[in-house]
């Protein structure tokens, strides 16, 4: 860019020049400031009155193919869905029952144990928006902010397993940060041997990596992963994802785990948020915290 | 008198508000790097259709519109698009008058300078790895379509102002 652009600089009038300078310097003067103090979101915060229309309006034609798509399948594909969804509420409901029988043996045995972690969960429905936000490729944006009470750190599940947390919002929008981007870290716990460990998001989105579990260990492709409830922030048992790889790293001593995430990451279109955060075990959420709120920021290339 | 101009300026945010929706729509992850830079479009347009409406300072602002709604860092748009301004502005006289396939091959060049900038933008703020190599289709595609878009606008316009 650099000689491209000296030989314009050097042919044509000074008061453009001065200009382009003046306003190149505003330009990386905000990047810099914004980089250190990550006011990007602030700003946006404030503009929501103008920023939150156009990401409605920018969200109305997947709104409508939608439901255009709804209004053209046919009534017999509507009723075997019917159909579908009545055997599964079914079967849902018998698992319950059982469960709960379940539940309450367990909780009898906690009380006995003396520990009062507690299964009762308050969600609140979202609904995915369709905006592209730039950098977001492995973020999404919800329907519901401030207003409707959500707050930064919520988890995110839909029918399958987590599917992230809740990064930023603004009155009335949220972006969540999905389990597979790169900066995002959950603790997780192997179902079948009780192996604890830290989910991060693979480098290209796409998937889980747990870089650092010792060879020793006893995990194996198939193996279900959960959360662990470890650091507060995720409440613990819900299902993560699935192992799908174990290779020895080149420097020996660990093992790299690779696994598939559990929510249909790119499918939901409803999701659930969680409101009651998990009584935390172990240190304060905000010490061990994995994952950064602000600062240094990575995004996909749109 | 009034009402044509007021017409014409109207339009004029149209048009650039229309570019800022296509940005903003999201498109199926198979098609996301075929997706022009639309608001560069638009104002490349503006530019050489229009006389006086594009300065610097209206770059810069639409620039810093849009990092409001779709950006790593504050002021990423707003130095790409002054940057793209400033280049076009400098040589609008002469590409008023290239035919359609030099003007692409032009914008073609114009857009890709604004990729390397944005990926210097991004290497430096963000440390991300490079991007794939299906990121610098974008530039292409938007080449492809500005004849198409130029002719569209104008048309439009020219409608417009009979009325």
């Amino acid at each position: 860019m650099g000689s491209k652009f000296s030989s314009f600089l050097f042919v044509s009038s000074t008061v453009g020049k001065l200009r382009l300078v003046f306003y190149l310097v505003l330009a990386v003067g905000m990047m810099v400031l914004d980089y250190n103090y990550g006011l990007l979101w602030q700003v946006r915060y404030r503009a929501a009155v103008v920023v939150e229309p156009l990401y409605w309006l920018a969200d109305l034609p997947a709104r409508g193919v939608h439901a255009l798509v709804l209004s053209f399948v046919g009534r017999n594909r509507l009723n075997e869905e019917n159909q579908r969804l009545k055997e599964q509420l079914l079967l849902a409901n018998v698992r319950i029952n059982h469960m709960r029988s379940v539940a309450e043996q367990n909780r009898r045995l906690k009380e006995l144990l003396d520990t009062s972690r507690r299964l009762k969960l308050r969600v609140q429905l979202a609904r995915v928006i369709s905006v592209d936000l730039g950098m977001y490729r492995h973020r999404l944006g919800l329907n519901v902010g401030t207003r409707q009470g959500v707050k930064v750190g919520q988890p995110v599940i839909d029918a399958h397993g987590v599917i992230g947390q809740i990064t930023q919002v603004l009155p009335s929008i949220s972006v969540m940060l999905l389990v597979t981007d790169p900066e995002s870290a959950i603790p997780v716990v192997v179902e079948r041997t009780g192996l604890r460990g830290v989910a991060y998001g693979s480098r290209d989105g796409g998937q889980l990596v747990l870089p650092n579990i010792p060879r020793s260990a006893d995990i194996k492709p198939g193996d279900r992963l959960l959360t662990s409830g470890i650091g507060g922030r995720f409440p613990p048992g819900f299902p993560v994802g699935k192992v799908v790889s174990v290779a020895p790293l080149t420097t020996g001593a660990f093992l790299e785990v690779q696994a598939d995430p559990s929510a249909a990451l790119r499918r939901s279109r409803d999701v659930l948020l969680l409101h009651d955060l998990a009584v935390s075990m172990g240190p304060s959420a905000s010490k061990t915290l994995p994952v950064r709120m602000t600062g240094r920021r990575v995004g996909g290339w749109q | 008198m009034n009402r044509t101009r007021l017409l014409a300026h109207c339009w004029f945010a149209g048009t650039l508000l229309l570019g800022i929706l296509g940005m903003l729509l999201p498109l199926p992850q198979v098609l996301e790097a075929f997706k022009p830079y639309w608001p560069a479009l638009v104002l490349l347009y503006w530019i050489l259709a229009d006389d006086k409406r594009v300065t610097l300072g209206l770059a810069f602002a639409l620039g810093l519109g849009i990092d409001l709604l779709n950006s790593v860092l504050l002021g990423e748009q707003a130095l790409r698009l002054t940057l793209l301004a400033f280049i076009a502005l400098r040589f609008r006289w002469q590409l008023r008058f290239f035919p359609f396939w030099q003007q692409a091959l032009v914008v073609l060049v114009l857009l890709l300078n604004d990729r390397l900038v944005q990926l210097l933008v991004r290497i430096s703020s963000a440390h991300e790895p490079l991007p794939p190599l299906a990121w610098w289709l974008s530039p292409f595609v938007g080449a492809v379509l500005w004849p198409f878009l130029y002719s569209l606008l104008n048309d439009l316009r020219s409608r417009l102002r009979l009325q």
